[in-house]
């Protein structure tokens, strides 16, 4: 508590801390109450400091009534309900989608390296090296499904992440009468601690990199 | 040292694609003995049953990540000298030295290309 603090003002400090300590979530309606609390407890004429007080407090009032409308006219429930649910099948869509073509990128390789071992003699030999350079470099670019695939994972994730603090603001703010059900979560995603997925390309490491790392251990 | 290109090598991701390149790309350098696993389980299953001379193997995988499986191997008798490739989109260097300390033989971020796959492989075989 500061010293510059007046002796009426540590006072309310004390009962406002006390007040809050029986709430340590705190809720619109619990906010609502404290106030009431707090307006209870005034005796007598209040002090400019009392009153500068009471215009904090019912200005945090306002606030959260503002809040409170600002939200319901977000309709924040779709961002739950249908936005973010039609987000992650769009991106689940893209996913099966390249892992379609990808497969049929790498049969129709496939064909080409059958055909190519069939080459033979000085100058199919030479064609047949040529085509399996040119398949090598198609199964590389392949990889290009596993890497977006997991980036994807990553986003799919960050939604996810988002739908719990949404499911939150709801709890938090929204009319609970109205709906009548109970505060359900989504299920946080298990935090991974070592395993982040594909780097943008400014913060990889790349391959030499990645050989120097291992013989420092040598 | 002449690599022992008749040797069984296990692949090991959640990615058929993955799988289906990797196993393409050592057909181009004439390893065809190649067998396949989907997660870090199937692979100490088949690996515990089966005759490898080495296991290349992505990290993010469920039930058993490639880290375990690395773990398993290391702490398994028969199979802890099997040289083992780590192939993945992890590239951070805590990463790489949680696998280097649990003796990974060497490691290969993606996108990786078929002379990188060779190279490490060559390394590897090489130091086994």
């Amino acid at each position: 508590m500061p010293d510059t603090m007046l002796p009426e003002t540590a006072v309310l400090a004390a009962r406002l801390d006390r007040i809050r300590a029986r709430y340590p979530v705190p809720a619109p309606e619990a906010i609502a109450e404290v106030v009431r609390a707090v307006l209870a407890t005034m005796e007598g004429d209040l002090t400019a400091t009392e009153t500068a007080l009471l215009g904090e407090v019912a200005e945090l009032g306002r606030t959260i009534a503002a809040a409170k409308a600002e939200i319901a006219a977000l309709r924040v429930n779709d961002i739950n309900a249908s936005h973010i649910p039609s987000a992650t099948d769009e991106l689940d869509a893209i996913v099966a989608h390249t892992a379609r073509a990808t497969e049929s990128i790498l049969e129709t390789c496939e064909t080409l390296d059958r055909v190519a071992g069939e080459l033979s003699g000085e100058t199919q030999g030479d064609l047949s090296a040529q085509l399996q350079d040119a398949t090598t470099r198609i199964y590389e670019a392949c990889s290009f499904q596993d890497i977006t695939g997991q980036r994807i994972t990553k986003v799919v994730a960050t939604l996810k992440t988002i739908e719990v603090k949404v499911a939150h603001i709801i709890a938090a703010f929204g009319d609970r009468r109205r709906n009548g059900e109970p505060e359900s979560f989504p299920e946080a995603p298990p935090a991974e601690i070592t395993l982040l997925g594909p780097q943008l390309p400014t913060n990889a490491m790349d391959q030499s990199d990645i050989d120097k790392l291992l013989a420092s251990f040598d | 040292m002449t690599m022992d290109k008749s040797m069984n090598v296990l692949i090991v991701d959640d990615y058929k694609t993955m799988l289906r390149i990797i196993r393409n790309l050592l057909k181009q350098i004439d390893i065809n003995n190649v067998e396949e696993a989907t997660d870090g389980a199937e692979a100490l299953a088949k690996l515990r049953a089966g005759s490898f001379g080495l296991v290349i193997s992505d990290w993010n995988m469920l039930p058993m990540t490639g880290l375990q499986l690395l773990q398993e191997v290391r702490a398994d008798a028969r199979l802890k000298a099997m040289p083992f490739i780590m192939i993945t989109a992890e590239s951070k260097a805590e990463n790489v030295v949680a696998a280097k300390q649990a003796g990974v033989s060497n490691y290969i971020v993606k996108p990786f290309n078929a002379e990188t796959l060779r190279e490490k492989i060559t390394k590897v075989l090489g130091h086994a």
